[in-house]
């Protein structure tokens, strides 16, 4: 397929300036982070490192862990129970918040691409440009895609960051990332980023509004969600194996929202629903 | 090839309703067509199937000889469109917002900064190219979509109601821009609006829409002749006509009727033709002629006589 690359690349660098431009896109994204990946483990991690509380409520946790699996278990066997409950804080409690965040940016930005464009009454004239419809949803798909990776990468280096030096005093040596992690930076949130931008186009074709799509399309957010409880429940502890076999589940949902939002974003079907 | 636009029973039809119906039309190049009806007659939808934006459920239309369901690509890389609102991006700089649309129409990257320069200053923007269009008036804002539609120097410019929100004098400024890119650029010019004047103004030709029907097409003075019969001249006589006067058109067969109306005689002739047979007789009568001047029916007369005989037709109110 002939795809016109300057045009691709033009609506992509449009939308992300519309994004920019726009306080109530880009505020989520900034604060979300800042709480998940910053000041939520930052006190975590800190707050029974400098206020210790007593080796019994310690060892509750420890006991706790004595239901995880063995792949969570072998590195704790010669740590304290501080240690071991950073080690644990660190590597496993926040991963699923983690997920979040490349998730969110996806969202936002895809919803703010296709049915912000609606809003803002500019769609018409750009149906009217020769571009193709596979050229115009690239271009726009794209615009969500990559600051979600790029946001996938960076936020990960920002968590390990701070984790690492969070926890130091108490671990005396760098403890992050975990095993799982790989996968799961990797892996899993690449899927999550497809799976929110297939279902936010869907989404987007039938919605009229910015803040319709993103309520709609927040539902994607629910099997983080779970993954969450699942962890804290101890219900389901977040090995690399499982991370890989839930990113297939989610690459293959993702891939076929993606084909579906591609075979429905026709001028068509768009025009009509100015 | 002299034919820009070519429908032959172009229809589109949403669900149940018939939007565009059995549309026949033909447009040559270098003129200024108007697309006459009122809200919701179907010209916006037209405008749509032209451009390849919607796909006909019946007929064709060919624009530059490409088949506009087939090659509409190629249809829009030769066409420019003025949409109704004029589809900016208001946090972006005019000058931005045209360097984004000159890429998407293919404007060579080498040739872009300059072309986008050569439009803003040519449509008064200059000065303030670098600002964000947020804060333009509406008039600016109408000036940039149109530069917008000049980007790729397209041959074929459709307007859709292009004074619709715009002031006195705005509107005038557009109304000039079209007449220029018309008569002295030779484009050719498709005007959607319900503005007759405006129509009357700047089109050589008329098509008017109804309920997504073609009522009647051509030029105002054809549709005129067609809707009625004869052909009403007015006289400057100075002063009522004498009886000799009356007398010789009361004889002549081609004065269908005559009155006198504010101190000058109308008469209705059976044809353009014959209005210096009329003359001489007045003359010969020893009339003294200061002026004579048929009467042009206005095409909003035009346009309400062909939407009454519409309305007989199908019984109701067109």
């Amino acid at each position: 397929m002939n795809l016109n690359r300057p045009a691709i690349r033009a609506i992509m660098l449009k939308d992300l300036r519309q994004v920019t431009q726009n306080k109530m896109v880009w505020m989520p994204m900034v604060i979300l982070p800042l709480i998940l990946l910053v000041i939520m483990p930052l006190a975590m991690v800190l707050l029974p490192t400098y206020f210790p509380t007593s080796d019994a409520d310690m060892q509750e946790v420890i006991t706790m862990l004595d239901r995880a699996p063995e792949f969570m278990r072998a590195p704790l066997a010669d740590m304290t129970p501080l240690q071991a409950y950073v080690y644990v804080a660190g590597n496993y409690m926040f991963a699923p918040m983690f997920l979040i965040v490349p998730l969110m940016v996806a969202s936002v930005i895809s919803a703010d691409s296709f049915a912000g464009e609606k809003e803002r009454k500019t769609l018409e004239a750009l149906l009217y440009t020769p571009v193709t419809d596979m050229e115009l949803f690239l271009g726009k798909v794209l615009a969500a895609l990559v600051p979600a990776l790029v946001i996938d990468l960076l936020s990960f280096v920002l968590y390990a960051v701070v984790v690492n030096a969070a926890g130091y005093r108490a671990m005396g040596r760098l403890f992050f990332p975990a095993p799982t992690w790989w996968p799961m930076v990797f892996w899993l949130a690449p899927a999550l980023i497809a799976a929110a931008l297939g279902a936010t186009v869907l989404v987007s074709s039938k919605s009229k509004s910015f803040m319709q799509t993103q309520q709609i399309s927040g539902v994607v957010v629910l099997p983080v969600v779970a993954l969450m409880l699942g962890q804290v429940t101890g219900l389901l502890f977040l090995s690399p194996g499982l991370v890989l076999l839930i990113g297939l589940v989610v690459w293959v949902v993702g891939l076929g929202l993606v084909w579906i939002g591609a075979r429905t974003f026709q001028r068509g079907e768009l025009i009509a629903r100015i | 090839m002299d034919e820009v636009i070519v429908t032959q029973g172009l229809t589109r039809r949403f669900g149940d309703k018939v939007a565009v119906d059995a549309l026949d039309l033909r447009v040559t190049r270098g003129e200024v067509f108007g697309f006459l009806g009122p809200n919701g007659a179907g010209k916006t939808t037209t405008v749509r199937l032209l451009n390849g934006l919607l796909t006909p459920s019946a007929g064709h239309a060919r624009v530059f000889g490409y088949d506009v369901a087939r090659d509409a690509t190629e249809v829009r890389r030769r066409t420019g469109v003025l949409t109704e609102s004029p589809s900016l991006y208001e946090n972006l700089s005019a000058y931005d917002n045209l360097a984004f649309f000159g890429t998407l129409y293919g404007v060579p990257e080498e040739r872009l900064p300059e072309r986008c320069r050569q439009l803003l200053d040519e449509f008064g923007l200059a000065e303030r190219g670098d600002d964000q269009v947020g804060g333009y008036s509406k008039g600016m804002r109408q000036r940039l979509a149109i530069a917008r539609t000049l980007l790729h120097d397209p041959q074929l410019i459709f307007f859709d109601e292009p004074t619709a929100a715009l002031d006195p004098t705005a509107a005038r400024m557009v109304r000039d821009l079209i007449s220029r890119l018309a008569v002295r650029e030779g484009r050719t010019v498709f005007l959607c609006t319900h503005n007759l004047t405006e129509a009357q103004e700047l089109c050589s030709r008329v098509g008017v829409i109804a309920q997504g029907s073609l009522r009647a097409i051509g030029a105002p003075s054809d549709l005129a002749r067609r809707l009625w019969q004869g052909l009403w001249v007015e006289f400057d006589l100075r002063g009522a006509p004498s009886d000799a006067v009356i007398a010789a058109l009361d004889g002549l067969p081609v004065v269908h009727q005559h009155s006198l109306e504010q101190g000058r005689l109308l008469a209705e002739l059976e044809a353009e033709e014959h209005i210096p047979e009329v003359v001489a007789a007045i003359v010969a009568a020893r009339g003294r002629i200061y002026s004579v001047a048929p009467r042009q029916h206005s095409l909003e007369e035009i346009y309400f006589e062909i939407e009454a005989q519409n309305g007989a037709q199908t019984g109701g109110v067109a």
